[in-house]
């Protein structure tokens, strides 16, 4: 009898429970320890107010930025004193993507700082290095670009102002990425000043090709096409329209570029042609629902999948918005802003049957002795649009070279597709930024290039002729 | 070479406490300590080889000889404490004391190399406090009476915390501590094992409604003063051990949720009150908005925190005294900076196994009053343990309150070492339980065979 009364009283579930509950409340907070730490390691080093940085780089030496065949586009050279310069072998050429490393940090050198001031060295490497009593190598980064297509490219632009970049649409490898004006970053801390205290709206530090926010003209038919596609599946061959220079409905009035009469034209082209007329005639026609589902398909009004600083691209398309401004909208133009590695982002979709690939610019990181700290490959973000809607929006883009208005790509050794954009962006002139977004080639896209030429002209007569140069660069012919 | 030295005893270090952590667990596994006797065995070895390896990366990386004789110091103290400890109570539990002097040795190594000064100073007050606590079981074991003083203890600890309150809006400040003699001590700390017998007094005498809400006054008074005081951390301590203890007397769900829902309540119109809270919630929400004044802390601690990696940088090799207070509050984010994530992850599993040891004597204990106080002392020390790691972590806001044996701090060492010297006088007499009821048994058994032989 005794010994049954005695029993229960001995166990206390309470303190069951409460050891439970604090083991768990435990293991929460080691899980939630290890994930901060290991997520947060690199954007925390790089905090200004965070001295590790300083313990690092006196112990390391700044890592090399390379390109895909080898070429060094960053290293680290010190003086007998032990004073540090980095040196950037092509100057201006790569000046934005590489980015710089004093007065802040910029590019490459600031989103892959973590890596290139830490070392993976061999520990027998270290020991002997430590023993001449020198600085270890930092982890050098291997970047996707290509010094000649960076190279042509950069001299294409010339004295203009634009962006350029190219991708591979099937990796998303980016291959250049060009922005004028530029600076140089071998000489950035004695022009910081200038820098700074110019106001003019050259803003060389500015990455025209990733944060640089323009109208996109004519380029944005693309998007209407889509658009208009989607909501006629079937019967978007049938549209006809007979175009006289000008669309005018209610108080609103369009116009063909440079009043152009295009006479009666086609769904096709309509676009091959870059019929303004056309497509606000056909812009209003679009439901307001699918518009705006189109638009946020591709990615406008919302982050986009780089890892790199980029600005938001932005259309303001409601469902209650004014019939005059869809008209503009349909033509890319009105407050309309896109960025051109955007812009590229699309026609890589389109030339990759519908499928975007993850645009990235580091394929590797090696420490100084070849070991492959961590390599970055090939990642699909997502289907951006179904493949018949792709197939549909090729072959538009074929005609435009065929002929449209890029008919400087036509009949060459390769076959190349696009969109020629003229973008219009103050009343007061006449003048307008050049605009080419386009692949080559067209059967089996290798390559994808979007240009923008600020205050040049049309895009076919200012923007293509880059594209061809590239493209030329690309498949090798002189 | 010093590099080799200081690269290897990275992994060796994690290796150890790794080893020494899954000894502790298995502990579990046996219930009498004479079957954990090898894994306790194993548990020294790892120790003393942990504490080895750390010191010859201190020697390699400063070169200074007197870090050896330290050292030396150091193995003499810890190994006789445990081997005076083994001797003097065999029937203490022995992995309540590993556990002790192992994070007493860890918090030594950092202290030792963020100020040598300090970790002297640590030294001197562990060595003093061991002093003091031996004779701290046996005072438990044989002491019944001090179940009688309830209400005594109440108004001790109420009148020392009290006039610090008192002091410390005389001076116009955040006053917490008492110097006397050039020692600093800090009454909330020392109150805090008050409380506990109070608390555990009071709740084994308790009979019906009216008492519970006499108590929970009582217990009222007391963090009301430390949040008053700006201690917030122990009011918190304080208020949790007293919502655990009334759980744990009156096995009732009920008044825990009333006295958590009172908690919240109590939070929330603190929060809205105390611009000082505010500050430290908003630090929380985001440490690098405000980075150069109140979320300067924390976001160092962070920067330390991550900047280790997994076996982390080598002891010297980080740079952890760029987070202010870093030897009190900071502690756990020095450790995951210089020896590691890993570590400072299996460091905080001793703690808990040290939390569930205490629990588990809680369990089997017959005596109440001592279910009670090894409860309470387990809860009390794995709570502070939570608020320091999670503060520093940004896991929950800051608090202010040290890691319990490791952080630098007197008052703070010495309490919790007179806690688990407590505890260990509660595991003596649970001993003894199980040895009476045993020779019941066995006297029951010879009189039923007695009775059987003369039927």
């Amino acid at each position: 009898m005794q010994r049954k009364k005695h029993r229960p009283e001995k166990r206390s579930y309470p303190i069951i429970v409460l050891s439970a509950f604090y083991s768990v409340l435990f293991g929460l907070l080691l899980i939630y320890i290890c994930h901060y730490a290991y997520n947060n390691k690199q954007e925390l080093l790089n905090n200004s107010y965070n001295t590790r940085q300083q313990i690092l780089l006196a112990q390391n030496t700044r890592g090399k930025i390379l390109s895909r065949d080898g070429d060094v586009l960053a290293y680290t050279t010190a003086d007998e004193n032990g004073k540090e310069k980095r040196v950037y072998p092509f100057g201006k050429e790569f000046a934005h993507v590489v980015g710089y490393s004093t007065n802040g940090k910029a590019g490459l050198e600031s989103n892959y700082n973590y890596y290139l001031i830490n070392t993976n060295i061999e520990l027998q490497e270290k020991a002997k290095l430590e023993e001449k009593k020198l600085k270890f190598p930092g982890d050098n980064v291997y970047t996707t670009l290509d010094v000649k297509l960076q190279e042509v490219a950069y001299n294409a632009l010339s004295a203009r102002k634009g962006a350029i970049v190219a991708t591979n649409p099937k990796t998303g490898e980016i291959l250049a990425l060009v922005s004028k004006p530029d600076f140089d970053p071998n000489t950035i801390s004695e022009d910081w000043n200038s820098l700074l205290a110019d106001t003019s709206t050259d803003a060389k530090l500015l990455n025209r090709a990733t944060q640089g926010l323009y109208p996109p003209g004519s380029t944005f038919k693309i998007v209407t096409s889509l658009a208009y596609i989607k909501e006629h599946p079937e019967d978007y061959k049938n549209y006809r329209y007979s175009c006289n220079g000008r669309f005018s409905y209610e108080d609103e009035t369009i116009k063909c570029f440079h009043g152009e009469n295009h006479g009666n034209v086609d769904f096709i082209s309509s676009f091959a042609k870059s019929c303004n007329s056309s497509y606000a005639n056909m812009g209003i026609s679009i439901e307001k629902k699918i518009f705006k589902t189109t638009i946020s398909d591709l990615m406008f009004n919302s982050e986009l999948p780089l890892s790199m600083n980029y600005s938001k691209s932005s259309v303001d398309i409601k469902l209650d918005t004014k019939t005059s401004d869809v008209m503009q909208i349909s033509i890319g133009q009105g407050s309309t802003q896109v960025t051109p590695i955007h812009m590229n982002m699309i026609t890589d979709a389109i030339a990759n049957d519908g499928v975007l690939m993850k645009p990235y610019l580091v394929s590797s990181i090696k420490s100084d002795s070849g070991k492959v700290v961590k390599a970055f490959s090939d990642e699909r973000y997502k289907r951006l649009l179904s493949e018949k809607e792709a197939e549909i929006l090729q072959g538009m883009m074929e005609q435009v070279v065929l002929s449209g208005t890029a008919s400087k790509l036509k009949d060459l050794s390769y076959t190349a597709a696009g969109k020629t954009g003229s973008a219009e962006f103050t009343d007061s002139t006449s003048d307008s930024h050049a605009w080419f977004t386009g692949y080559a080639p067209a059967e089996d896209p290798e390559i994808c290039v979007t240009i923008i030429v600020e205050n040049a002209g049309s895009g076919g007569s200012y923007a293509v002729p880059i594209a061809k140069r590239i493209f030329d660069a690309y498949f090798g012919v002189e | 070479m010093e590099i080799y030295v200081t690269e290897i005893s990275k992994y060796v270090i994690t290796f150890l406490i790794f080893s020494y952590t899954v000894l502790a667990f298995l502990t579990f596994k046996y219930r009498t300590e004479k079957r954990r006797k090898w894994l306790y065995v194993g548990q020294l070895v790892s120790m003393f080889a942990m504490q080895m390896a750390c010191f010859i990366q201190i020697l390699a990386r400063t070169g200074q000889i007197k870090y050896a004789f330290f050292f030396a110091f150091q193995i003499i103290i810890f190994s006789s404490a445990i081997a005076l400890f083994y001797i003097l109570y065999p029937d203490g539990n022995r992995l309540i004391m590993n556990n002790c002097c192992m994070l007493l040795m860890i918090g030594l190594i950092i202290v030792t190399r963020l100020s040598y000064d300090k970790a002297i100073k640590q030294f001197f007050i562990i060595t003093f406090s061991f002093i003091i606590g031996f004779f701290v079981p046996e005072l438990v074991f044989r002491f019944n009476f001090l179940k009688r003083f309830t209400w005594l203890y109440a108004a001790a600890g109420i009148a020392a915390i009290g006039i610090v309150l008192i002091l410390g809006a005389a001076t116009n400040g955040s006053k917490i501590s008492y110097t006397v003699g050039g020692i600093t001590f800090q009454p909330s700390e020392i109150v805090k094992i008050i409380f506990l017998f109070f608390m555990s007094a009071a709740m084994y005498k308790a009979e019906g409604f009216f008492d519970l809400l006499l108590i929970s006054a009582a217990a009222a008074v007391h963090v009301i003063i430390l949040v008053l005081s700006r201690d917030l951390g122990s009011a918190l301590i304080f208020f949790v051990v007293y919502l655990a203890l009334i759980y744990i007397s009156t096995e009732n769900l009920g008044y825990l949720s009333l006295g958590l829902a009172f908690g919240i309540l109590a939070s929330i119109v603190s929060y809205k009150l105390f611009s000082h809270i505010q500050v430290r919630v908003k630090a929380f929400i985001n440490p690098f908005g405000d980075i150069e004044r109140s979320g300067y802390q924390l976001s160092q601690s962070l920067f330390g925190i991550s900047s280790g990696c997994w076996f982390g940088l080598g002891l010297y090799g980080g740079s952890p005294q760029s987070i202010p207070y870093v030897e009190q509050d900071f502690i756990f984010s020095a450790i995951a900076e210089e020896l590691g994530v890993l570590f400072a992850v299996l460091m905080a599993l001793i703690c808990i196994s040290t939390f569930l040891m205490l629990m588990r004597e809680g369990y089997y204990i017959v005596d109440k009053f001592y279910r009670f106080i090894v409860s309470g002392i387990a809860v009390a020390y794995i709570f502070q343990t939570f608020l320091t790691i999670g503060g520093g972590a940004k896991f929950i806001p800051l608090t202010g309150v040290t890691l319990p044996l490791v952080s630098y701090g007197g008052t703070s060492v010495f309490t919790t070492i007179i806690m688990m010297m407590i505890a260990e006088g509660v595991c003596m007499i649970r001993s003894e339980e199980h040895y009476e009821a045993m020779e019941k048994k066995r006297r029951r058994l010879e009189a039923r065979q007695r009775a059987e032989e003369e039927a």
